[in-house]
């Protein structure tokens, strides 16, 4: 398995920052960049029959702004540094979902930006890094 | 849109006598209505001195048929289904698709209604005691049907060109029976089920919550609300108005995610109204057994309880109906049959774990003071059961009742609009004509009395099992060769399970 570090984007600013670190450490140690974009979204969600319904159409839109607004610049740009990458785009709560994704491509680290969020809404919903880093079986770096 | 909605009411407030009993006006009306239309469609049969509608035995036949075809999959199927909601199945590598967990909720929060509290209080009224365990065993073969209408429900839906999904018992209808080369006959029997499924949405998915809902509200208020049914209707009218012609959706989202929270706080504190009543229970499980094979006090005896009891369980669990199977047609499966396996733990949810409560509710409350309720029914008589115990209680199940009552309309707005979409198609103008005829039976549903209100929705729900069941009868064949396939594949492993 050749050296290869997960970087979490989600079109935010910390997302940014997260991909512009990870770039830059890659093209020092010459690593590949798995670029992946969670689409927060869960099993156990209580949704109306019209929401069911259109499920399967609101899912390929979502997939398609992730992968056009986000994803495919993002790679355009590694593309352009010539860093190796792959690209993923995928629903799910996102720190379990990032930790599958990085145990898949057997990657040594995980980069995410810091999100900034307030303490209460810490508190209520948790944050994505400091689950991530509690359960990550591999580095992780987060990026302020 | 608000102006829509105000030239509505004031075309409602115009059409209204100048004078007081405005209700009793409306109420003088449908009650003949309601006693014809009721008559026509429980046509009864006496069998051993009680009076057996057709379409109750009609409904019972077919339930217990699905049990034995289907070899006990109410059973033999339950803890697969656990398995199936709980995700152990679900492909890690398409997720964001509408889970087996979120079919299932987004359904039972269209069946866990008013019926699961008003209801009982009925069953036990006109059947006593014993009408109960009629009502556990009809929840029990009702999840056969389930079973079966479900499944083909996924398995026939149609997939819209903008990417949406429209399923249910007018779809696989006619695409089974042309299957099977009776595209004609399926055809009548779409579009017969498509009609019945859009009236009986404007009375048991509308109508009866509404007027439950009210009633509860009232009884709360300790009748300050006498006479004005018709302002309860128009407000709650005016709030689906907002939801589904509005597209306020955050209402709906907010009701959907409340609701199930409010199913458990409402079986929690009905469990310690029982345990409260302790002493009562042996008499009152008594009580349901004796009934139900001794009848005793209840008009036709054992036969009369039963009666009663089957036909509140399939007003309330819906199995047979059909209407499920338009919810559960959403979930993207390349296995209708798993869907049929969730949606089996419908009626068990419904039937035999909500309505049994509050069955116990009642029936300890009974043995302890025989006349606890008074004159009351219905909600207000299960109300009046948790006040003995809890002082407080009727305010919250008032509450309670109201988003139950709301859950289940914006729920059955979807279904009657789907038979609505499938007899006049996908417009929009068509849409918004059908919905603003849903509120104002909401309207309505408040400004009439239980009895002739019962009798309506009754009738239009049970005529719509008619077709449904036969269609049933004709498909299952389909249903149970893809049973038997799915179970060799899952018992070779050729289905895996996922590790998450």
């Amino acid at each position: 398995m050749t050296n290869s570090v997960l970087v979490a984007v989600d079109g935010s600013d910390g997302g940014k920052r997260a991909l512009q670190y990870a770039s830059e450490r890659a093209k020092i140690g010459g690593a590949k960049l798995i670029v992946t974009y969670v689409i927060e979204w869960s099993p156990y969600s209580f949704n109306t029959p019209e929401e069911n319904a259109e499920r399967h159409q609101r899912r390929e839109q979502e997939i398609e702004r992730a992968t056009t607004g986000v994803v495919t610049p993002a790679a355009k740009l590694l593309e352009d540094a010539g860093i190796a990458h792959e690209t993923v785009v995928r629903h799910g709560p996102p720190a379990e979902t990032l930790i599958k994704l990085a145990e898949q491509h057997g990657v040594q680290q995980i980069v995410i930006g810091r999100r900034g969020q307030s303490g209460i809404k810490n508190l209520l919903f948790g944050s994505v890094a400091g689950n991530l880093v509690q359960t990550s079986p591999v580095p992780v770096v987060v990026v302020p | 849109m608000m102006r829509l909605f105000v030239t509505l009411m004031a075309f409602f407030l115009s059409s209204m006598p100048a004078h007081a009993g405005f209700d009793e006006t409306i109420n003088e009306i449908t009650a003949p209505i309601a006693t014809a239309v009721g008559n026509f469609v429980f046509y009864k049969i006496p069998v051993l001195g009680a009076q057996l509608p057709l379409v109750v035995l009609w409904l019972v036949i077919g339930a217990v048929f699905f049990t034995f075809y289907m070899g006990f999959v109410n059973i033999r199927g339950f803890k697969h289904a656990i398995e199936l909601v709980r995700g152990d199945y679900a492909d890690p590598d398409s997720p964001g698709e509408v889970s087996h967990f979120q079919a299932l909720a987004t359904a039972v929060s269209g069946t866990v209604g008013i019926g699961n509290i008003g209801g009982v209080a009925v069953a036990v009224t006109i059947g006593g005691a014993g009408a109960t365990f009629w009502l556990i065993v009809a929840g029990f073969l009702g999840m056969s049907t389930k079973f079966v209408e479900c499944t083909l429900g996924v398995k026939y839906r149609q997939e819209n060109p903008d990417g949406s999904v429209s399923g249910g018992p007018m779809y696989y209808m006619r695409k089974g029976f042309e299957e099977r080369g009776m595209a004609g006959f399926g055809k009548f029997m779409g579009t017969f089920y498509a009609i019945g499924i859009f009236i009986g949405a404007l009375g048991i998915g509308n109508m009866f919550q509404s007027n439950q809902a009210y009633v509860q509200l009232n009884t709360v208020a300790g009748g300050a609300l006498d006479g004005l049914g018709w302002l309860v209707g128009l407000i709650l009218a005016a709030v689906v108005f907002a939801v589904i012609i509005g597209g306020i959706k955050s209402i709906a989202r907010v009701t959907e995610k409340i609701v199930p929270f409010m199913a458990i706080f409402y079986c929690v504190f009905a469990i310690i109204v029982i345990l409260m009543n302790f002493a009562s229970i042996p008499a009152a499980i008594g009580n349901i057994f004796a009934g139900a094979f001794t009848g005793a006090g209840v008009q036709g005896g054992a036969i009369g309880a039963l009666i009663i009891g089957f036909q509140r369980a399939v007003f309330s669990n819906e199995a047979g109906i059909g209407s499920a199977s338009i919810a559960h047609a959403a979930v993207r499966t390349p296995e209708p049959v798993t869907e049929g396996y969730v949606s089996l733990l419908e009626p068990f949810i419904d039937t035999i774990v909500i309505c049994t409560i509050t069955a116990l509710v009642i029936g300890t409350s009974q043995v302890a003071d025989p006349n606890f309720a008074g004159d009351a029914t219905g909600v207000a008589m299960t109300s009046a059961a948790f006040e003995r115990q809890i002082s407080w209680f009727p305010l919250p199940l008032a509450f309670g009742a109201l988003l139950f009552a709301f859950s289940t309309m914006i729920s059955w707005s979807y279904y009657g609009l789907k038979g609505w979409t499938y007899l006049f198609g996908e417009g929009h103008m068509g849409q918004t004509i059908y919905k603003l005829m849903f509120c104002a039976f909401v309207a309505l549903g408040c400004m009439v009395q239980l009895g002739p209100i019962l009798d309506i929705s009754d009738a239009l729900v049970f005529l719509i099992c008619v077709p449904n069941i036969l269609g049933l009868y004709f498909l299952a064949p389909i249903v149970r060769r893809e049973m038997k396939s799915y179970m060799a594949r899952l018992a070779s492993g050729e289905i895996k399970k996922y590790s998450h």
